[in-house]
């Protein structure tokens, strides 16, 4: 049986990591994107914590003899979706500042040489910065 | 009509095959609409295709998903100088035809955002599937709540914005299902948001770009958007900043 108080204190947790994320959506510090996967975190810890007649079921399957080790379980799985998640969002980001930086620099070389074309639209005006 | 300079904004993704006789069928339809196309990073001739038939065209770097495309339109339009823009997507399901019907509540000013609504009366032969209209029902329902104004086609991307709307949309823009927390948003920030039927067309083209897990996602996405939306502060009018 899980103790009374390990209950509790994980239950105390998840809501406050559910109303943590709710605050970071509400001022606009998170995306809800982001956010899904952070508070499917919360709920499912907050249902084992507080339902344990689940948890302590749960536990005689998978043949944990101290109930509380599938609270650890649970939310150690979920933190690595969580990351796994975080991976491939700045592999994305990587590529996206990829594809930004060549834009970036290929329109940087268009516009100063506009800017040494006597007739161009350049011509007259201050140029970028040189490198 | 008048001398408001209007504009049409077209977001399009790999839409090589219909942008080229959207463009001309709304320069058709109306010369003196100017047109910026928003190519979302497409891979195909898009972008060509929409500058040879006469538009203006904006290429994204790589995909921004629709908000982030729409938003870069209200951009153009508010660094232009724009007194109207139009929204009409990319696969020409929305028929320029029906733009008068979008423009007159601006024109009499009876409203800052009007959508062109697919239920309000119109068509009642648009039966799409049962898992599209259970969203477009939730997010009808949920969105009518909120805005406590009876909406019926939140999901529609139809729409002419006036130039308050343009101020709203290019300074900030939802980002998947953008029209729904778009509503949300517009009514927060105490401007008129207004439904006119319209008609539309089947896609003429590709496949809708949402498949039914996708969906589910969004759907769960938007209504968090939206529930936790509530508790931002409310916020002034773009107009007073």
């Amino acid at each position: 049986m899980t103790p009374l108080r390990i209950s509790i204190a994980a239950t105390v947790a998840s809501i406050l990591l559910i109303l943590v994320v709710l605050e970071l959506i509400r001022s606009r510090r998170l995306r809800e994107r982001y956010a899904l996967l952070w508070l499917a975190t919360g709920v499912v810890l907050l249902v084992l914590s507080a339902w344990r007649d689940a948890l302590n079921t749960i536990a005689g399957w998978v043949g944990a003899g101290y109930p509380p080790a599938v609270l650890f379980a649970v939310g150690i799985l979920f933190i690595l979706l969580v990351l796994l998640h975080y991976s491939t969002v700045i592999s994305k980001l990587a590529d996206q500042n990829v594809i930004l930086a060549q834009r970036l620099a290929l329109l940087e070389n268009r516009v100063l040489e506009g800017e040494h074309e006597p007739g161009g639209p350049f011509a007259e005006r201050p140029g970028l910065p040189r490198r | 009509m008048s001398e408001l300079r209007r504009i049409a904004i077209v977001p399009a993704y790999q839409e090589e095959a219909v942008i080229a006789s959207l463009v001309l069928e709304i320069k058709s339809f109306d010369p003196s609409l100017d047109i910026v196309v928003v190519d979302d990073g497409s891979t195909d001739r898009t972008a060509a295709s929409a500058a040879a038939a006469g538009a203006a065209v904006v290429r994204l770097p790589y995909n921004l998903g629709i908000g982030g495309a729409v938003q870069t339109g209200f951009k153009y339009a508010l660094e232009r100088g724009y007194d109207i823009a139009f929204r009409l997507d990319g696969d020409g399901q929305h028929d320029p035809a029906e733009l008068p019907k979008l423009l007159e509540p601006l024109a009499r000013d009876d409203a800052d955002v009007v959508v062109g609504s697919r239920f309000a009366g119109g068509d009642r032969e648009y039966r799409p599937p049962f898992a599209r209209r259970a969203g477009i029902r939730w997010f009808a329902g949920l969105v009518s709540l909120l805005t406590r104004q009876q909406l019926t086609d939140t999901t529609s991307g139809f729409q002419a914005v006036n130039a308050r709307g343009i101020r709203l949309f290019a300074a900030d823009y939802p980002h998947d299902y953008p029209e729904v927390e778009a509503a949300v948003m517009v009514v927060r920030h105490r401007l008129r948001i207004l439904e006119v039927p319209v008609r539309m067309r089947e896609r003429e083209l590709g496949a809708s770009s949402i498949t039914t897990l996708r969906s589910l996602y969004y759907a769960i996405k938007v209504t968090l958007a939206l529930l936790v939306g509530i508790f931002r502060r409310r916020v002034v009018p773009a107009e007073d900043a």
